[in-house]
């Protein structure tokens, strides 16, 4: 009888460790795979968020990003107009158990500004900026023009440590991509350790028991699936095999929504959707007149047609039925909540007898042709919003034919499919995701003057230009102090959209993730997908 | 036989060298990935230093050289996307394809027979005719949409099997595979089925035609007439005749099986060749589809090379001197 007992007891308490330990296992289906455990491999979305979980940032964001938190830094401050000072946190070990100082700052920023190899450097946040150690706990980062981004800036480094040990060669300190891919060099503060990764199939993260800051570890483990089909990731979660996916399609939010043993989580994003209008050309190769022959003039060079539009675009029924309600229209680069934006600007309402009155006022009552082109593979319904725009447009004397295609086509030929590497279309749609939670970025690549050697307008496939905007966002990207800034972003923003309409914002992405019941996800604005923002229900 | 071989392999090399040229240059047509992958906000100089880092700053031409220079020495080029050797990329996902594959093939071969063979048997039967209009299900259904439908109905309904995603793996003689536990059957089932479908009904209508045309044949009637057992007529007259066929038309689909599991292994999310192949398509990661088709060139080759080997065995009127490839 006793032996019995004990058996049965031994029995039960095998049970009862085995639910506990699966319990704190995540698994999340995901749809985009990184592309490598290197840091600065790649400057790419699903790397980022990965990557974020292992390794730490100085500075990071709120889910919402409306504020930046310190993570590996403990405070910082801009000592002058080109130097700020960044104070560390102490007692930071890395995953190896080695300290983290100064040192494995100075070291991260060497080997992501020299990066060779890789797609999409981060040199981008690097460029121009030396860093010198002051104390073990203390750096300082200097450029040559004052440089009021630099915390925002500090958001995209992840810190690695100075002793990762590589397979040797002369580039990027010896340590290659596949040093980090197999885990020898993957050793970061974050609060989860790397364990494997199967491409294709999973990637294996571990809780660190030695982590100390400010974010959560809910679970001891969290296992990635790579399920890029969307009804199989649906499956997936319904069939329990998967506690979340991320990127659930528009289509079957209604059906997840109404399931008892599901729920959602959705956050807006700091993408908008906004169309681009070629304002370079004469001779704009998808501008015609109705019948469909080219025209000599280029309507959209003025800024009352492009006004006109976006009042012709009913942005509630884009939302409504094209979104199925996920998303929120948009009039300016960046959603409600952010750093920079103005609070005049609102969406543009729709107005077609408004829009009419402009064309005649600029000439072109009697409407013209175009050719809207967009992916259809890249943002939330991409070419169903190009269609509904056509139609929109055609309905209200802009007859606009729709041409889409997928990514890997539409992007090289949306920038430099034209001669000599100009954009080849006259009318697109494309999205843009402020990473550093404000509007500058934006506005120095989409709205300023397209000039290669100065940086500027680098996404400029409309060729906006507008000198008061260039003075503008010049000014703004020499003023540290954050009010002031502030203000300046908020008047570029006002002229370049409200005025001179230099692109036609749509809407901003919603983002849903849904997971399964007793579980939440802190929804995140840079659309990233982290396992330690799944955290069980209150 | 010698010659033949050598001959044949000759034409592979040919064959292998004017696909390379092709895969390369229609994917350098299409584009680059440097502007799907390089981030929004990187400027002009980020941009031509990612595309002069992949080498896609120089001409065509000279893109081509350096890449029949690297594939002479075994080198295919190293994947534009995670910048590892693209061969090791598809060698470390070959596996689990072959493993989906073969059991693909068994499940049609151990179904399929029999089923076929019954069919043949008794043609008039309401059995037998379930089994063929069956069979046609199996040809017309587009398997996308019956893999989505197995896994609403085993997965999310009944749960009984997993819904994606491949089980646990074993090492085994250096190779990883999953077939080793049950748990990892249970994940393999599924797209396995998936994969077999079509194959299933192939095989159905050759066992059934093959049944239907040996059953008149002289030797059975004297078989029968010498009063050896039904299950002896089966089993070893019938069923030997028929496989002739049937062994030939799998070894040649088994490429196929091979090489275009695609979407079966994306909509079951299986981490094999094919749905490397998607992705690399996907992202235009020219170095990893070019490698991807000339290992499936090769392939074919291979398995066309050994189906004749094996006809000039089984059939002793084949000479092979005298097939013209």
């Amino acid at each position: 009888m006793n032996k019995l007992s004990h058996i049965c007891f031994a029995a039960l308490t095998a049970v009862l460790v085995s639910t506990t330990v699966s319990a704190e296992t995540a698994t999340i289906g995901i749809r985009s795979e990184p592309s490598s455990i290197d840091p600065y491999f790649h400057n790419l979305g699903p790397n980022n968020a990965m990557l974020g979980q292992i390794f730490g940032r100085l500075v990071d964001w709120t889910p919402g990003m409306d504020q930046m938190i310190p993570r590996l830094a403990r405070s910082w401050r801009a000592l002058d107009d080109t130097t700020w000072e960044f104070k560390l946190r102490k007692g930071i070990k890395f995953h190896d158990g080695s300290d983290f100082t100064a040192d494995d700052v100075i070291f991260s920023f060497k080997r992501a500004d020299g990066y060779t190899g890789g797609n999409s450097s981060f040199r981008t946040y690097t460029k121009g900026k030396s860093v010198t150690k002051i104390d073990d706990h203390t750096v300082h980062v200097s450029t040559k023009a004052p440089y009021p981004l630099m915390p925002n800036d500090m958001t995209t480094i992840l810190i690695m440590s100075s002793d990762a040990k590589g397979s040797g060669g002369s580039e990027n300190f010896g340590i290659k991509a596949k040093d980090f891919n197999k885990g020898t060099a993957a050793i970061g503060t974050g609060p989860y350790k790397f364990v494997e990764w199967k491409k294709g199939d999973r990637l294996v993260l571990e809780k660190y028991d030695g982590y100390k800051g400010p974010l959560a570890q809910p679970w001891s483990k969290m296992v990635f699936r790579f399920i890029k089909s969307e009804p199989a990731r649906t499956a997936a979660l319904l069939a329990g095999d998967v506690d979340m996916i991320d990127n659930v399609p528009t289509t079957d939010i209604a059906k997840l929504k109404s399931s008892a043993d599901l729920s959602l989580s959705q956050g807006i994003s700091n993408r908008v959707i906004y169309l681009h209008m070629d304002q370079q050309r004469d001779k704009s190769p998808f501008v015609t007149d109705k019948k469909g022959n080219p025209l000599s003039k280029n309507p959209l060079k003025d800024a009352r047609v492009r006004i006109a539009i976006s009042k012709m675009i009913d942005r509630d029924e884009i939302v409504d039925k094209v979104m199925e309600g996920v998303a929120v229209k948009a009039g300016q680069l960046l959603p409600e909540g952010f750093f920079g934006r103005s609070s005049k600007l609102k969406p543009e309402a729709y107005d077609p007898a408004g829009a009419k009155k402009l064309l005649a006022e600029a000439g072109w009552g009697d409407g013209f042709g175009l050719t809207i082109h967009g992916p259809n593979d890249r943002y939330i319904n991409d070419a169903k919003i190009c269609e509904a725009i056509a139609q929109m447009l055609s309905r209200n004397g802009i007859p606009t034919k729709v041409e889409t295609m997928p990514k890997n086509v539409y992007f090289k030929r949306a920038s430099k499919g034209g001669p000599d590497k100009t954009p080849e279309f006259s009318f697109i749609l494309v999205g843009w995701g402020a990473g550093t939670g404000e509007p500058s970025s934006p506005l120095k690549s989409l709205l300023m003057t397209h000039d290669k050697s100065k940086g500027h307008g680098a996404s400029n496939r409309g060729r906006h230009s507008n000198a008061q905007v260039d003075a503008l966002v010049t000014k703004a990207l020499a003023t540290v102090d954050d009010a002031a800034r502030a203000k300046i972003l908020a008047q570029a923003t006002e002229v370049a959209i409200g005025v001179s309409q230099g692109i036609i914002p749509l809407h901003y992405q919603v983002n849903t993730w849904a997971t399964r019941k007793g579980l939440k996800y802190n929804a995140r604005a840079d659309e990233r997908t982290v396992g330690l923002d799944l955290i069980k229900a209150q | 036989m010698t010659v033949f071989i050598i001959r044949r392999l000759m034409q592979a090399g040919v064959v292998v060298l004017l696909m390379s040229f092709l895969v390369f240059s229609g994917v350098f047509l299409v584009g680059d990935p440097v502007d799907i992958l390089i981030s929004d906000e990187a400027d002009e100089e980020d941009r031509e230093r990612a595309i002069a880092g992949l080498g896609l700053d120089k001409p065509f031409h000279m893109q081509y050289l350096l890449f029949l220079r690297g594939a002479l020495r075994g080198d295919l080029g190293e994947s534009f996307i995670f910048e590892e050797p693209a061969l090791l990329l598809i060698v470390e996902r070959m596996p689990a394809t072959m493993e989906l594959a073969l059991f693909a093939l068994l499940i049609a071969v151990v179904i399929g027979i029999p089923l076929g063979m019954f069919a043949g048997f008794r043609p008039e039967s309401i059995t037998a005719k379930t089994i063929m209009s069956g069979s046609i299900l199996g040809f017309s259904l587009p398997s996308f949409w019956v893999g989505i439908m197995m896994m609403v109905l085993f997965a999310v309904h009944l749960g009984w099997l997993p819904s994606t995603g491949r089980g646990p793996t074993t090492e085994w003689f250096g190779i990883e595979v999953s077939f080793t536990s049950w748990k990892g059957i249970s994940y393999l089932l599924m797209p396995a089925i998936n994969l077999s479908l079509f194959k299933l009904a192939l095989v159905i209508r050759l066992a059934r035609a093959g049944t239907r045309e040996v059953v008149h044949q002289d030797y059975i009637k004297f078989a029968r007439a010498k009063g050896l057992s039904g299950r002896r007529i089966v089993l070893v007259h019938v069923l030997k005749n028929i496989m002739i066929p049937v062994v030939t038309v799998l070894g040649l689909e088994f490429g196929g099986l091979v090489a275009f599991s695609i979407v079966t292994e994306t909509v079951f999310a299986w981490p094999g060749m094919g749905k490397l192949l998607i992705d690399s398509i996907g992202m235009l990661d020219r170095p990893v589809i070019v490698a991807y088709l000339m290992i499936i060139v090769f392939l074919f080759v291979i398995i066309n090379l050994v189906v004749d080997i094996l006809y000039s065995i089984l059939d002793p009127r084949v000479r092979l001197g005298e097939i013209r490839s």
